[in-house]
């Protein structure tokens, strides 16, 4: 057992992941001899060797496309996208490529590949480094959607990722990088699509993604203060996407919360409340309600992203008045 | 069997081009060689020709791209690369597939959207792929393909493996970004990639020299990421032929990539919906008596082979075509069960539980 942050978590798997296979290798842009420029890489460089770890120049769709067709000729490639807004330049090999060519090719080739990024907002960096856009990704059929929110959880989903035979959208939060949370010794090897329930209650279930997720507990540690009882769900993986833990529980509570980084416009979110209003409407108390930014980008002023991205007061204020109409 | 004296003025070379700006590959084509790529020219000739056909009939659905005129490049590669080797293609990719030996029955079948495509009817036209002889994809957003071919080079450098990923894209994708960054990684990284620029002097439809700042928009690039410039025509199989196995040699030996520009001419229009009228009728007729099937067969003929040989190749090659054709329109249509099949590697389609 020790304390890691979420970046060296990072480290840590990818370290775990290639000690595992040789046949993974990495490449980025400053992932080597810089070792991340979230220093989420170091140390790998000097343990693999420039064959296994390789920088490479500013250019993303070279980054995926080779990270593509390494992945179609036998090996399992990790591609770092440095922020996660960088994907609207090399969004063709996502969407286009990647994600399409098993079905497109009825299965002859296959894409043992994962996509690790840097996302969210939180850092103050601005709309065009502050984008929370794992919805982008859920809605391209053929791509797997991660989203860790706890270092156990980073090491144990993208070894999940790294084993698995598709494409993974690895989506890492900038702003839990310096995070902190006990992790066990020895391999860690998690399944994706699992949510995981982090604290019951019988009153409402706050479902949460990535850095909302440390901020739903704290919300549901205020709320219980107050007299509601409210469950945190851990979606942790968008696709594959565990519908039952999430029905499950909305159906005991029979409220539905959730926490979204992203702008309001078809966020997770959106597709779980539909989930959840065909699948388990006569259960539900209460309308489903998504608390998330506004639709707009974010602005860089600490004060106004602050204002933006749903805060733990945000989150309680809106519950607590939501259960008490 | 040797060239000889006797044999007729070769063409000037290829209309338009300054004939001493055209790389001039050293060594000769053995007459068994020769006759594979007159073959493999005429196959994809005639399986172009019959596409058209079955457009016309409105039995070929959606859009097909086809390398009417342009077949030499595909055929020099098909012949001169190994079993193991890449080909990556683009939506006009019909050729290069045929190229490596994939069933023309699957590939007329895949643009009739039949069951017996080679891709069940779920790619058609622009996405051929047969993995098992090397045919990695044809890819249908200009440039992509580029960057995939790095990483199948990539995985055999880093495997220690002699294989080469060859990529063929046309003059319109030396203006898009992933050309740019292909060429630089694959120099830095010095993978064995050789990249092929069809250069039918059309991007869509527009002229490419109206739209790109240098007259060869491939081979004037190549200094700018320390690679030969290398311009060829394109439209006689033996210099295609000598200069992709000097460029497959020299990927597979360590020497990293080559960037190849072939000039042709495409002699149909962009897609099944252009006619192509924005052609002057004087380029059109001077690159149709520059025909490399045409050229060849006088070639062959001047080396030897006989007429009766030659007319038997393109009997069999009729025979191939209208087999194709038979058995493509006699598959029945896919069924839903593949419909929701193989978005994932374990064939299945679910993203929820």
């Amino acid at each position: 057992m020790a304390q890691l942050t979420y970046r060296d978590a990072v480290a840590r798997a990818i370290t775990q992941e290639m000690e595992h296979d040789p046949n993974v290798v990495f490449l980025g842009e400053d992932v080597g001899g810089a070792g991340g420029v979230f220093k989420a890489t170091v140390g790998l460089l000097e343990r693999f060797g420039p064959e296994r770890v390789r920088d490479t120049p500013i250019s993303e769709q070279a980054i995926l496309g080779a990270a593509m067709g390494a992945a179609m000729t036998g090996l399992r490639p990790i591609a770092e996208i440095m922020f996660a807004d960088f994907f609207a330049v090399c969004w063709d090999l996502v969407a286009n490529q990647i994600a399409k060519s098993s079905y497109m090719t009825a299965g002859q080739v296959s894409f043992p590949l994962v996509i690790r990024s840097g996302n969210g907002g939180g850092l103050r960096f601005g709309a065009q480094h502050s984008q929370s856009v794992e919805n982008w990704a859920m809605a391209v059929p053929g791509l797997k959607v991660v989203a860790p929110s706890n270092p156990t959880d980073v090491i144990g989903l993208f070894a999940a990722a790294v084993r698995d035979p598709d494409p993974v959208m690895f989506f890492e939060h900038k702003g839990l990088y310096s995070s902190k949370g006990e992790v066990r010794d020895g391999e860690i090897v998690d399944r994706l699509g699992s949510a995981k329930v982090l604290r019951t209650g019988g009153d409402a279930t706050i479902v949460a993604l990535a850095a909302m997720v440390p901020r739903a507990v704290a919300a549901a540690e205020t709320l219980a203060e107050r007299g509601i009882e409210a469950g945190v769900i851990d979606v942790r993986s968008l696709v594959p996407l565990d519908t039952q833990t999430i029905l499950r529980e909305v159906s005991a509570t029979g409220r539905l919360f959730t926490v979204e980084e992203n702008p309001r416009l078809c966020g997770w979110g959106a597709e779980l409340v539909s989930i959840v209003a065909e699948e388990c409407f006569n259960y539900l108390d209460g309308p489903p309600l998504r608390i998330t930014t506004p639709h707009i980008p974010l602005p860089s002023a600490d004060a106004l992203e602050d204002m933006a991205i749903p805060s733990i007061e945000r989150i309680v204020t809106t519950i607590e008045r939501a259960m008490q109409s | 069997m040797t060239s000889t004296l006797d044999e007729p003025a070769a063409p000037a070379g290829p209309p338009g081009i300054d004939p001493a700006t055209l790389h001039r590959p050293e060594g000769s084509v053995d007459v068994p060689i020769q006759i594979a790529l007159y073959r493999q020219m005429v196959r994809m000739r005639k399986f172009e020709t019959r596409a058209y056909d079955l457009f016309m009939e409105n039995l070929v659905k959606g859009t097909s791209h086809l390398s009417l005129g342009q077949e030499a490049i595909a055929a020099a590669f098909g012949e001169a690369m190994e079993e193991g080797d890449y080909t990556f293609a683009t939506y006009r990719g019909h050729a290069h597939t045929l190229a490596r030996g994939t069933s023309m029955t699957g590939v007329m079948g895949e643009l009739l959207g039949r069951s017996c495509g080679v891709l069940s009817g779920k790619g058609g036209s622009m996405h051929l792929t047969d993995v098992q002889r090397g045919v990695m994809g044809s890819y249908a957003i200009v440039g992509a393909h580029l960057t995939i071919a790095l990483g199948a080079a990539w995985s055999a450098q880093y495997k220690g493996e002699r294989r080469v990923a060859v990529a063929f894209f046309g003059d319109g994708t030396t203006n898009i970004g992933a050309f740019h960054e292909s060429l630089n990684l694959a120099a830095v990284w010095k993978l064995p990639v050789v990249f092929v620029c069809e250069n039918n002097m059309y991007m869509e439809y527009t002229p490419i020299s109206a739209v790109t700042a240098v007259a060869n928009p491939a081979a004037d690039r190549a200094s700018a990421y320390g690679l030969d410039s290398i311009l060829v025509d394109g439209n006689d199989a033996d210099a295609m032929y000598l200069t992709a196995r000097d460029a497959l040699d020299r990927a597979r030996n360590g020497g990293g990539p080559s960037l190849i520009e072939a000039r042709t001419y495409r002699s149909s229009g962009h897609s099944r919906a252009d006619p192509g009228k924005y052609r002057p009728d004087a380029e059109v007729a001077a690159w149709k008596a520059y025909d490399p099937i045409v050229l060849y067969r006088s070639r062959l003929v001047a080396r030897g082979v006989s007429e009766a040989d030659l007319d038997a190749i393109e009997e069999m090659a009729d025979g191939d075509v209208e087999t194709a054709t038979v058995n493509a329109k006699a598959s029945p249509a896919p069924g839903a069960d593949v419909l929701m099949r193989d978005v994932w590697a374990d064939g299945g389609s679910s993203w929820r539980n």
